[in-house]
């Protein structure tokens, strides 16, 4: 590792004004994946700001159909919180089938989606979820947060404070562990709102988290696991590396969206 | 054998330090001055060396020196050896390239080490190592074994045109190609035996240190044989005599044969240390470096064949291989894929005629050497798929095939050199389908069919050569050390032992059961004994450990010793006891005289040796002996493994539900310690047959697979409860009747796994590592 300056705000709002002052600056949430980057010295930030000891950025509230939780909540958190399992047991899930127990309790929700890995389970659930990311300066909705692998629409003096998450009539979440890393290789989020169905595939696409379209229109007036069935995706957006092709991919896409359509009860 | 006697389950004495933290390995150990090495690497795969510059390195903070291959060249120290000499069919010796400890003028793969910085602090290190300057002019590399040979393939040892470093032969090919041209079914197969990287949980490191007033080194490293290495050090890369080395391998975290091997950073670390004026250099490796340097394994191509009459009787089998060697010739390279590999190809079968060619061949990679099993995986490979795809072409049941061919009778000269002791193949494949309910598996096959699994059953029954070797036999095969073992057998004058072996333990639990041995000797307790080994400046020499070599070759040695012991007090009680020698009975700590209730206690025998105050006539003083023991054969487990999968046919993720391993390990000393070696091997084995697997770029020669975001090694959820049972047949080659455990798992379980999961998905085209996608394309080709 680099030597590096480390900052310590208390208060989202301190922590906003030293990340506008300082210059080559990195926001510091659970760490799971900046520290190793860190540490291999792929990543020199000049300034670290730690959001980890910020009280505000932490916690879990329900009111009035929605679960709202704070940036800094832990997938430990999230995975073992009462509320999430009873207003939204399929973000519960996904939370306790990331990483491992050591990344479950440091790795935090605002340090996942903000980074945008295209192989985290995160994203899926917040942009199947149709959930807003709440910044220091405005109010995103998913399907304008997400904008391509590792990219969002988070400006460079901009922190995630919290997300609200609209609760679901059901939803459900398969994933397809990459053997090696236990990332997703595929992990699709499947929730049914109001306002109809919303299939989110993380893990497969090349371009990051994405909606699977024709689902979400195939599944409008049939919530089966056959109603996908005429359904194929074109592998050329797919990812493709040593673990598994694009055509692989595509497959999965289809078969963990049948699982958690499967799992939807 | 009494609660803590052979063949009892000890616990394991070292466990206590190693599960509290206290192990000491290599990089808690903090010399007085110590400095800190770090490499810089080459990023290409192969290039040119247009210059180095180290102006800016050598001005940063706290840096000491900074050393080159100019420098080692300069100082005329000599390049690392491979230690096994084989010949071409043509009788030519192979073509080993120099093999520099840092790289001179070229690097050949990704990671070859081009200069050594040496600073205050490894930090510091670190910092100075990224302000090297090295102009590279970049070269086209190889790195698939299979394109080494091509015409426009690049050359990467001068002296080995066509990157091939020996062409090698073995078997009969004549008689082979007559059976088959006879033979009424031809079984035919292309394998590819993935490269694999060892991963031992402490990765390599080495202390070097020049003592100028004693003009004497030390080297601790991360060794399995040190003394092996302070002979190559000194004999052959000439840093210093053998009497001024001491090498000192301590607690050592897993080997897996990675840490048998002399590598350039030790080398480097202990020349770097006289060079800065003595002052202790060490270097520990990250995981990363481990990727990139750690000796990795197999990787093969083969094209085999096996000839069968009409009933299914064997005929012949012949099997063409490339095997990779990487950028250089380790130190044990050439024997792994030639008389480890090659003298394996009959199995457990009579198979009357055997050819083998293996073609060795340089590529711009990490060099390959022996792991886990070494060159045996390959062959039991090759020929339990073959066997397996035979009974599928037949028609003919896969235990049935096995059972029609087994090898009954012994000894049994096989075709290729090696005399199978002992065995009882048959025994072997019965317990193992009565544990695995094969009765039952249609109806368990068609219940997972119910639930829209595919479920496979595949066998391996497989037989090793171990307890590496007799002397004489491999230095007529090429090998350039004798593979003997030594012990020295020290009785203190209270009574206690301490026994110092040349075997190195790096996780197997030496120290319990070599203890176990002496407590059923001499009844003392198994606290009562120290296992001494790992130092050069303590112990005699020694050959360290691999090729599960320390139970039947270093033990054997222990037991000569203690024979020698034995008789030695027994002469002293019948003096003090004034008996007949031959009546003298050592039981439960004591000398008895048989028939009567005369007796001393061990202890007052060994006071009586030291006190030399009453002894028998003549006798020297002292109760301390030493043997060498040299094995007269190998060894030779063999057992069978089945294993029950169920694929999803989805994703192509294969779910091991049944496993079934027999093996024959002759005597048992410790069952607890030795199905432990099972159940790793048996996780090495499936880790090769379903996750691991090293990739390179094919154009750059980048390595793809360099930390464990990508490089899959099994975990615990992997694997499932293994079923381990045995049968026994004493080898009769040793006074214990011992056989090794070591690499059983390792060898025997790949080929198990792979014909159970293309018996599931029907299609016997499918390569390791088995991932869900490759499974999952080969049930979509089917």
């Amino acid at each position: 590792m680099y030597q590096t300056t480390y900052h310590r705000p208390s208060t989202v709002q301190e922590a906003a004004s030293l990340l506008a002052s300082a210059e080559d600056v990195k926001l510091l949430a659970g760490g799971q994946t900046l520290i190793p980057t860190m540490k291999q010295r792929l990543a020199a930030p000049a300034n670290l700001i730690d959001l980890g000891r910020i009280a505000e950025l932490k916690g879990i509230t329900v009111s009035g159909g929605t679960v709202t939780i704070g940036a800094g909540t832990t997938h430990a958190e999230v995975h073992t919180s009462a509320d999430v399992k009873a207003a939204i047991p399929a973000l519960a899930k996904l939370a306790g089938g990331i990483g491992d127990p050591h990344v479950r309790h440091l790795g935090t929700i605002g340090g996942s989606v903000a980074n945008n890995d295209p192989a985290a389970d995160y994203p899926s659930a917040v942009l199947g979820l149709g959930a807003t990311v709440v910044t220091t300066k405005r109010e995103i909705p998913a399907d304008d947060f997400f904008a391509g692998m590792f990219t969002t629409a988070l400006e460079e003096d901009e922190i995630i404070v919290r997300f609200v998450f609209p609760v679901p009539r059901k939803a459900a979440y398969a994933k397809f562990a990459n053997p090696a890393s236990r990332y997703a290789m595929t992990g699709v989020f499947v929730a049914v709102t109001g306002d109809g169905v919303r299939v989110a595939v993380t893990g497969a696409g090349s371009d990051g988290v994405f909606r699977w379209m024709d689902a979400e229109a195939a599944l409008a007036s049939d919530l089966s696991p056959s109603a996908l069935d005429g359904l194929s995706l074109d592998p050329s957006g797919m990812l493709s590396d040593i673990h598994g092709d694009a055509a692989y991919r595509a497959n999965l896409v289809k078969v963990m969206a049948k699982r958690a359509l499967a799992a939807l009860g | 054998m009494g609660v803590e006697g052979i063949g009892a389950r000890v616990t394991r004495k070292e466990d206590r330090r190693f599960i509290t933290g206290k192990g000491r390995y290599t990089d808690d150990i903090v010399l007085k001055d110590t400095t800190y090495g770090v490499f810089v690497r080459s990023p290409h795969a192969h290039a040119k060396i247009l210059s180095i510059d180290t102006t800016a390195a050598k001005a940063a903070p706290g840096v000491i020196e900074i050393l080159t291959g100019a420098d080692l060249a300069g100082d005329r120290i000599g390049g690392l050896i491979c230690g096994w000499m084989i010949h071409s069919r043509d009788g030519t010796p192979m073509k080993a390239g120099a093999h520099p400890a840092i790289a001179h003028e070229r690097v050949r793969h990704v990671g070859d080490q081009v200069a050594l910085v040496i600073a205050e602090t490894k930090a510091q290190a670190r910092d100075a190592a990224e302000l090297v300057e090295v102009d590279y002019e970049i070269l086209p590399a190889v790195v698939d074994p299979a394109r080494a040979m091509d015409a426009d393939a690049p050359l990467i040892h001068d002296v080995a045109p066509s990157n091939l470093i020996f062409d090698w032969v073995l078997g009969d090919e004549e008689a082979t190609e007559a059976a088959f041209a006879k033979a009424a079914h031809v079984v035919e197969l292309d394998i590819i035996n993935n490269r694999l990287s060892p991963n031992p949980m402490e990765p390599r490191s080495a202390i070097g240190y020049y003592d100028e007033a004693e003009e004497h080194y030390d080297l601790y490293t991360t060794s399995q044989n040190p003394h092996v290495a302070r002979l190559v050090l000194s004999a052959f890369v000439g840093i210093a005599p053998e009497h001024k080395l001491r090498v000192v391998a301590p607690d050592v975290g897993g080997g897996f044969g990675a840490k048998i091997y002399i590598y350039p950073e030790e080398t480097a670390c202990l020349w770097a240390s006289k060079r800065i004026g003595g002052r202790p250099v060490k270097w520990t490796s990250d995981r990363t470096e481990a990727f990139l340097t750690d000796c990795h394994g197999r990787d093969h191509v083969t094209k085999a064949k096996l000839a069968l009459a009409e009933d299914g009787t064997f005929l012949a089998l012949r099997s063409d291989t490339i095997a990779n060697i990487g950028a250089y010739m380790s130190t044990f390279s050439s024997a792994t894929p030639t008389y480890l590999h090659g003298t394996l190809l009959s199995g457990q079968y009579v198979i009357p005629a055997i050819f083998t060619n293996v073609k060795a061949v340089y590529t711009n990679t990490t060099p390959v050497d022996a792991y886990r099993g070494a060159g045996r995986p390959e062959a039991t490979y090759i020929v339990e798929r073959l066997v397996e795809t035979a009974a599928r072409q037949l028609g003919m049941d896969p235990a049935e095939l096995r059972r029609k061919n087994f090898i009954r009778q012994f000894p049994y000269q096989t075709p290729v050199i090696l005399t199978y002791d002992a065995g009882d193949f048959e025994a072997n494949l019965d317990k193992a389908l009565a544990a695995v309910d094969y009765a039952g598996f249609p109806a368990r096959k068609a219940e997972a069919k119910t639930r829209g699994k595919l479920r496979g059953i595949g066998f391996s029954s497989y037989i090793e050569a171990c307890g590496i070797a007799p002397s004489q036999a491999v230095g007529s095969l090429g090998s350039g050390v004798g593979l003997w073992e030594s012990a020295e057998v020290r009785v203190n004058p209270v009574g206690t032992v301490e026994i110092l072996t040349g075997s190195h333990s790096h996780g197997q639990g030496h120290e319990t059961t070599f203890a176990q041995l002496v407590n059923e000797r001499l009844g003392i307790g198994l606290n009562n004994v120290q296992i001494v080994h790992g130092d050069t400046d303590k112990v005699q020499f020694g050959m360290g450990t691999y090729g599960s070599r320390s139970g039947a070759v270093g033990m054997s040695a222990i037991v000569k010793a203690l024979d020698k012991v034995e008789a030695k007090a027994k002469k002293i009680a019948a003096h003090l006891m004034e008996a007949s020698e031959a009546d003298i009975v050592i039981e439960d700590g004591e000398l008895k005289v048989a028939g009567t209730d005369k007796k001393l206690p061990f202890f007052q025998v060994a006071l009586a040796a030291y006190t030399a105050h009453n002894l028998p006539a003549g006798m020297e003083p002292g109760l301390k002996e030493s043997a060498f023991y040299d094995p007269t054969n190998f060894t030779y487990p063999a057992g069978t493994y089945i294993c029950e999968v169920e694929v999803d046919p989805d994703t192509g993720k294969t779910e091991i539900v049944q496993f079934v391993a027999v093996d024959d390990f002759g005597r048992i000393i410790n069952p607890m310690i030795v199905e432990g070696q099972v159940h790793g091997g048996l996780a090495q084995g499936i880790g090769q047959a379903l996750m691991e697997g090293v990739s390179y770029d094919p154009e750059s020669g980048q390595l793809l697979t360099g930390s464990y975001m990508d490089y899959c090694m099994p975990r615990a959820d992997d694997v499932p409860s293994f079923k381990v049972d045995h049968v026994t047949t004493l080898c009769p080659g040793n006074p214990l009747g011992m056989k090794g455990c070591g690499e059983a798992g390792a060898i025997g379980s790949p080929p198990a796994v792979i014909n159970a999961i293309t018996d599931a998905i029907g299609n016997n085209n499918l390569s390791m590592p088995a991932t869900p996608a490759k499974v999952w394309a080969a049930i979509n080709a089917a």
